[in-house]
Order: C-alpha cells, then structure tokens, then sequence
C-alpha cells in the first residue's frame, strides 16, 4: 500500500506522518502546489496549521491544488485521514459534517488521552474493534467538535462516529464526547487525536498503527 | 464598493471568547457587562457588490458556525495599514 501525505505550508506533522505509514506500506509526501497523486492508495492530511490558519483553522487549504485531486480521490471513495489540521480542513471542504470551534477552556492541550472507537466499519479503522480502547495523544487550541443536534443524531444513528473521548477524557468540550468522525461511504475519516504520533512504545502508545494498518488488506 | 464584513459566531454556540473577556473586565474594575462576544472584521474593496453574499458564505465566514452581516463603509475611509490598490500584495503560493 503507498500512502501520500500532504504537505502544505505550515503543515507540521506532515514526516510523523509519513514515518507512521511507512511502518505498514510505502509513503510519499505529496506537495500542496503539485497537481496528481502520484498513484498512492491512500491519503493522508496531516496537522499543522496550514497556511497559517488565516481566516480560519483549515479554511484556506483546501483550494491547494493537490487538494483539487485530493477531494476528488475522496469522492470516487480513496481512503482520506485527516488528522487534527487535516480534519479541520475535510470539513471545510465539505467532506466530513460540522466544524471544529475552540477549545472550551480556550488553552492550547498536550496530552495522552483514552480514546473509544465507536465504528470499526470505516476504512480506517477495520484493524479495530468496536468499544477498542486507544491510548493517543491529542494537542490542539480548536478541537471542539461541533455539529448542529440533528446532524449529531444522523451520525450517531447512521454509525459515523468513528471515535469518541473516554468517559471523563473529553479534553476540549467536544459535542458527545466525539473525537472523530467519517463520511457516509466510511472511506473518509477525520480526527483531532494524532495516531501518527502513537506508532512506538518510546513514546508511551502504538495503538495510533492500526489507523494505518486498517487501509492495507493484508493487515485489517 | 468598500465593504466591511462583521463575522460573530453564532448565537446559542458557546463563545469562549467571549466569556473569558467577560469575565477580565470585573478584573479592572470594570463592573454591569454582560453578553460579551468577539467575533471577525474583513475590509476588502469589491468591484460587485453582488457577489459578496456569495464570498461569505462560501469563504469568509462558515454559516455552519458564524453569521455574518455585510455593511458598507465611506469611499474616503482608509484601513490603517491599507497602502493603497497599486501596492504589491504577495502571494500565498
């Protein structure tokens, strides 16, 4: 499997990233202002503050033109993870519901936290079980997943919730608890959490690998 | 047209922003405020005026998450850093 992780100017986990997929496949960065794919299987959209997070978080990265191909590699159902930035950036393209608001207690947040996965049905999460606990860390000002109630109810009832904060672990005022979210083909996930950085016992978690373990057949 | 955009997030979505203002005024000595919200000003001169709705709702603000008001300001009146139409603007890419 290649993976292709896109760097856009103030991209920052971009090679945690690409060194994340290179565990389970092959992975190249795909550069904002090139135009193609280069072929990859899968799509990663990493975190970082693209273009500086003018105007709003995510809001400017996705008239890139890698983006342009990317969306349209979502649309004919590639697998696409956006991860922090990244899914900041599928929602304001349109490709995952609702928005990503301000933490609640307004503070930038660094830490290790519990994770459910709520859906194990989607592309990147097939190498999981339902209700699996995962040990991620987040870190991240504008995490506070919201989404108007009735498209909260769709998603819970149509199982797009893909990942939700442990009891008690919800760091930044997310609605019910979600941490992570997919579109209705489930070929789309976004999530604040950084599995790329919770590839390696060093750093205290591997459990972030199955993301990436789920999109190779062999291993999901 | 010379345009201004006022951006406010929308009501019934907790502003953290504005609470956490709200709540520093009382600090100064600053007492009776109440309903504090901080929301995003763009200045931007447009050639149609009609298209404006259409840039705000598909850039400028997020109607998921924001509204936003569209005014007009005087021909005359000058942003403090604005330096003019001729001035080079870089670019983003």
């Amino acid at each position: 499997v290649k993976f292709g992780v896109i760097r856009f100017p103030g991209s920052c986990d971009d090679v945690d990233a690409q060194r994340a997929a290179s565990r389970v496949g092959e992975a190249v960065l795909l550069w904002h202002a090139d135009r193609g794919l280069q072929d990859v299987d899968a799509v990663v959209v990493p975190g970082g503050f693209s273009y500086g997070d003018y105007l709003r978080v995510g809001a400017i990265a996705r008239f890139a033109p890698v983006m342009e191909d990317g969306i349209a590699f979502a649309r004919e159902g590639g697998p696409v993870l956006g991860i922090c930035n990244g899914f900041q950036v599928l929602c304001e393209a349109g490709l995952l519901p609702g928005a990503l608001l301000p933490n609640t207690s307004l503070r930038f947040l660094c830490k290790q936290v519990g994770l459910t996965v709520a859906s194990a049905e989607t592309a990147w999460t097939r190498a999981c079980s339902l209700d699996e606990p995962l040990s991620i860390p987040v870190k991240h000002t504008t995490g506070r997943y919201y989404a108007p109630e009735p498209v909260l109810d769709e998603l819970e009832a149509s199982g797009r919730v893909v990942f939700r904060y442990a009891p008690g672990e919800n760091p930044n005022g997310s609605l019910r608890d979600i941490a992570g979210v997919a579109n209705p083909a489930g070929n789309v996930v976004g999530l604040m959490p950084h599995p790329e950085h919770a590839v390696d016992p060093l750093t205290g978690s591997e459990d972030g690998l199955k993301l990436f373990e789920s999109v190779v057949p062999a291993l999901a | 047209m010379r345009a201004r955009v006022l951006i406010r997030p929308k009501a019934g979505i907790l502003d953290p922003q504005g609470i956490a203002v709200e709540r520093a005024l009382p600090a100064l000595g600053f007492a009776g405020v109440s309903n504090v919200h901080v929301g995003r000003l763009v200045e931007l001169d447009v050639e149609d005026g009609a298209q404006l709705d259409d840039m705000c709702r598909r850039l400028l603000a997020n109607p998921l998450i924001e509204d936003y008001e569209i005014v007009g300001r005087p021909e005359a009146e000058r942003w403090s850093q604005d330096a003019g139409p001729d001035a080079p603007r870089s670019s983003l890419t």
